[in-house]
């Protein structure tokens, strides 16, 4: 029997920032890791000396660590991490620092989160993804993660009833939401005919299932609660959190995540339970994973997410807020900040400083991470529940 | 139900020929295994030499128990299709040009599941049969296939990737003195290919099948692959239209090296055996690369058929074979100098045949249809090496046993 995890008392989030993402980019994985670390300072008024933790997560930082960051940007931190977790990277970061603050490791943490996106990166990055997929999934009609996610969402529709509106309506809700994000880039309405006739990519994946690959940078700092009264600084607190990696070994596919093994101790660690959330924030880059995120994590039983969100409104002013900066589908995936879009954006809400998509009276959040397509699967899951000082 | 494959019509030379690209080629050296097995058209896994677990994707230690010891070992290729997905849209150029795709994932029946290349005859979430192909790349991959057989299934562009099936294709066969050469031509013909082209050295020699082939509709072109300017003479007017080549080309005679007196026969056998491959590939082995993927009648494939004792001497035959193990060396690289074009090598390695010079063997020989039905159906399945015949495939188990042991029981020495 495992041993309980550890709360974070006393430690915080704070200085939550976004560099509005970009289509393509003529820059570097280095260059938007610095403006999203300079943002991230400026909002706490910290100088890069400042700081003695520094956690990164970058796809495209090759051939380069954040070994070699902290020479590049002139930081001397007395801890260093780098979270290569994708999708998951924004929850394990904030575990990792939180325990490191708790542990006395280092004060304040900058965990930050960048990836450029040149012409062709997007090609690169997956022809190089991983082993397995190397030699187990690539060579199979080179779909990249859009033929992965068919999979899953095709037997996820058989399995559980499902049609393409149950999608739909999530992609459009998020939609909305990104018109009030004046960063989101994709800036147009999206109508539920717009997303069943859009051009299909892996069936029954469509257009607008996708994320659009961007170069862009999130990040926040961890620091103990006294060090943000001191300084002044919007904080929320970590009431919760849990990550699992490689679970549910003997599914033949994946119709659910580590979440589930996980989910009791994370509502018990936050004394709350799903009902009790202001807004989520689910991993989405596509529809299906968010879903199987709303059932895993308790807001429903397994399977019952299509219905569960119909009678729902996911948008900002509704009864369900869900990804109310765009999210991944709307405001654009920025290679490892999509694992971390949410979780600043839910520091935001929490904190009062979401400006456009604020969520009226947003107390308590839910953010959840889901990472790393190996082979045939994701292999991360994370969430962590946010609070309101 | 796949719609039969239809004659293409003649190209039109204001037509770009479609650029030779390969899908994605890299794989960790434990995936090679699986390739290994695709060049013999086996379906096999790694298997947990300790618990027995098989695996899949390759690996280096098993993943239920952690023991080192994987073993490949031949699989029960029975499944089920949970899922599958017609891609559209990719950004590999290989892909690309050949959408849309369909891929599916597999519960196999021995274990792990696969996402494989799914026929078009596969019913949703129906029963599937696992072939483990080599495509484009010279790399393996797995197809499902339907379970039993249906209609024109062959024909299904997926599966025709990974194959070089003789159907519509032209072909040109190196010898036609070669006795085995009705009974290739034979073969081909009942398999669907277009044109039939064989080369004749010294036509004024008379020869006693040549009325057999001419009967089968064989084109007979003069070439003699000992004579450079003739195999470029004949690559000059068919290399544009051969799209499997099969050097058929042989020179034997019985004897070690102190058997004979001289190097007249050995230079005889280098002349044939060797540099006739070698002559063959330098003229014919450009255009056939430049139109690899050329549609449906494609350059698809270069067959040799060499003796088997290529990979160990018999001094029976010694100097024969030796030019032999050359050939087999050479093709070795010829595959790989053809790889970047998609043409794939396959090499026929043959028992003792049918035929004159090994007449003091006992039996079992390969007979002249028993080959050829081994090269069409190589062709067929798109394989690399094949065994032909009862001998070639108790020598090659033999050799992988233990190359030394097998050199000694050859050359004397097990009671």
């Amino acid at each position: 029997m495992a041993r309980r995890r550890q709360g974070y008392d006393g430690v915080v989030l704070t200085a939550p920032v976004t560099v509005p993402y970009q289509r393509y980019s003529i820059d570097t994985a280095h260059f938007w890791i610095a403006r999203a670390l300079r943002a991230t300072l400026d909002a706490a008024g910290l100088k890069p000396l400042d700081i003695d933790g520094f956690s990164v997560a970058s796809f495209t930082l090759f051939p380069d660590t954040p070994v070699g960051l902290t020479q590049h940007l002139g930081l001397c931190p007395r801890w260093l991490d780098t979270i290569p977790m994708g999708g998951a990277s924004g929850v394990v970061a904030l575990r990792r620092a939180a325990s490191a603050v708790q542990a006395g490791d280092a004060d304040i943490v900058a965990c930050v989160a960048g990836d450029t996106n040149q012409i062709d990166s997007f090609r690169k990055l997956l022809s190089s993804f991983s082993r397995f997929a190397m030699d187990a999934s690539y060579p199979y009609g080179f779909g990249g993660p859009s033929a992965n996610f068919a999979l899953l969402t095709d037997r996820y529709m058989t399995e559980f009833n499902a049609t393409r509106e149950d999608f739909g309506r999530l992609c459009v809700a998020q939609r909305a939401n990104a018109l009030r994000n004046p960063h989101a880039v994709m800036k147009k309405p999206l109508t539920m005919e717009d997303y069943l006739t859009a051009r299909p990519i892996a069936d029954p994946i469509a257009l607008f299932d996708c994320v659009m690959p961007v170069a862009g940078a999130e990040a926040f700092l961890v620091m103990t609660e006294d060090e943000a009264l001191r300084r002044n600084l919007p904080f929320a607190r970590i009431a919760g959190a849990i990550e699992r990696h490689n679970a549910h070994v003997d599914d033949p596919i994946q119709l659910r995540g580590g979440w589930t093994m996980d989910r009791d101790e994370l509502w018990d660690m936050a004394a709350c339970a799903p009902g009790d959330m202001d807004l989520i924030q689910t991993y989405d880059d596509y529809p299906v994973i968010s879903l199987m995120q709303i059932e895993d994590l308790g807001f429903c039983d397994k399977g019952a997410a299509p219905d569960f969100l119909r009678d729902r409104d996911l948008t900002i002013d509704g009864d369900f807020p869900h990804n109310t900066s765009g999210g991944q589908l709307s405001a654009g995936q920025a290679g490892a900040a999509g694992g971390f879009i949410g979780l600043v954006e839910a520091i935001r809400q929490v904190t009062g400083q979401a400006g456009p998509t604020q969520v009226k009276g947003a107390r308590r959040a839910l953010v959840s991470g889901f990472g790393m397509i190996n082979y045939d699967r994701g292999l991360c899951t994370g969430a962590a529940v946010l609070e309101a000082a | 139900m796949t719609d039969a494959l239809r004659p293409p019509p003649k190209k039109d030379p204001q037509k770009r020929t479609v650029t030779p690209t390969l899908p994605p080629t890299m794989r960790s050296r434990a995936a090679l295994g699986l390739s290994a097995a695709a060049a013999e058209g086996r379906f096999a896994l790694q298997s947990c030499a300790e618990c027995g677990a098989v695996q899949y994707p390759p690996r280096d230690a098993c993943s239920r128990c952690l023991s080192t010891g994987l073993r490949w070992r031949d699989v029960d290729p029975g499944g089920t299709l949970l899922a599958e997905t017609t891609i559209h849209t990719t950004v590999d150029v290989y892909f690309r040009e050949r959408m849309p795709w369909r891929t599916g994932s597999v519960q196999l029946d021995a274990g792990p599941v696969v996402i494989a290349h799914v026929h078009g005859d596969v019913t949703t979430r129906g029963r599937v049969r696992m072939w483990n192909l080599l495509d484009r790349a010279g790399q393996a991959v797995l197809v499902a296939m339907p379970e039993g057989r249906t209609p024109h299934m062959e024909d299904d562009p997926q599966l025709r990737e990974m194959t070089a099936d003789p159907k519509h294709r032209r072909i040109l066969i190196a010898d036609a003195r070669n006795p085995n050469a009705p009974a290739l031509a034979r073969a081909l013909k009942d398999a669907g290919a277009a044109m039939l082209i064989a080369g004749e050295a010294e036509g004024w020699r008379p020869y006693p099948h040549r009325d057999a082939l001419a009967a089968l509709g064989v084109d007979l072109q003069p070439m003699d692959v000992t004579d450079t300017a003739s195999v470029k003479k004949l690559a000059g007017e068919y290399g544009g239209k051969t799209d499997i080549l099969i050097n058929n080309a042989r020179f034997m005679r019985p004897g070690g090296v102190l058997a004979r007196g001289d190097t007249a026969f050995a230079r005889d056998e280098i002349e044939v055996n060797y540099l006739g491959l070698m002559r063959l590939a330098q003229a014919f082995g450009p255009g056939m690369c430049a139109r690899a993927q050329d549609g449906v009648n494609s350059a698809a494939a270069w067959v040799n058929i060499l003796t088997v004792e290529a990979l160990s001497n018999d001094p029976a035959y010694g100097c024969f074979n030796a030019s032999n193990a050359a050939a087999l060396s050479l093709s070795q690289s010829l595959r790989a100098e053809f790889r970047g074009a998609g043409l794939r090598v396959m090499n026929v390695l043959t028992g003792p045949t049918e035929d004159d010079w090994y007449q003091p063997l006992p039996p079992p020989k390969v007979g002249h249809a028993a080959l050829a039905r081994s090269v069409v159906e190589g062709l067929q399945r798109g394989l690399e090496d094949v065994y032909c015949g009862d001998v070639a495939k108790d020598l090659v188990e033999r050799f992988r046993r233990d190359p030394k042991v097998l050199e000694r029981e050859r050359t004397g020495g097990t009671a």
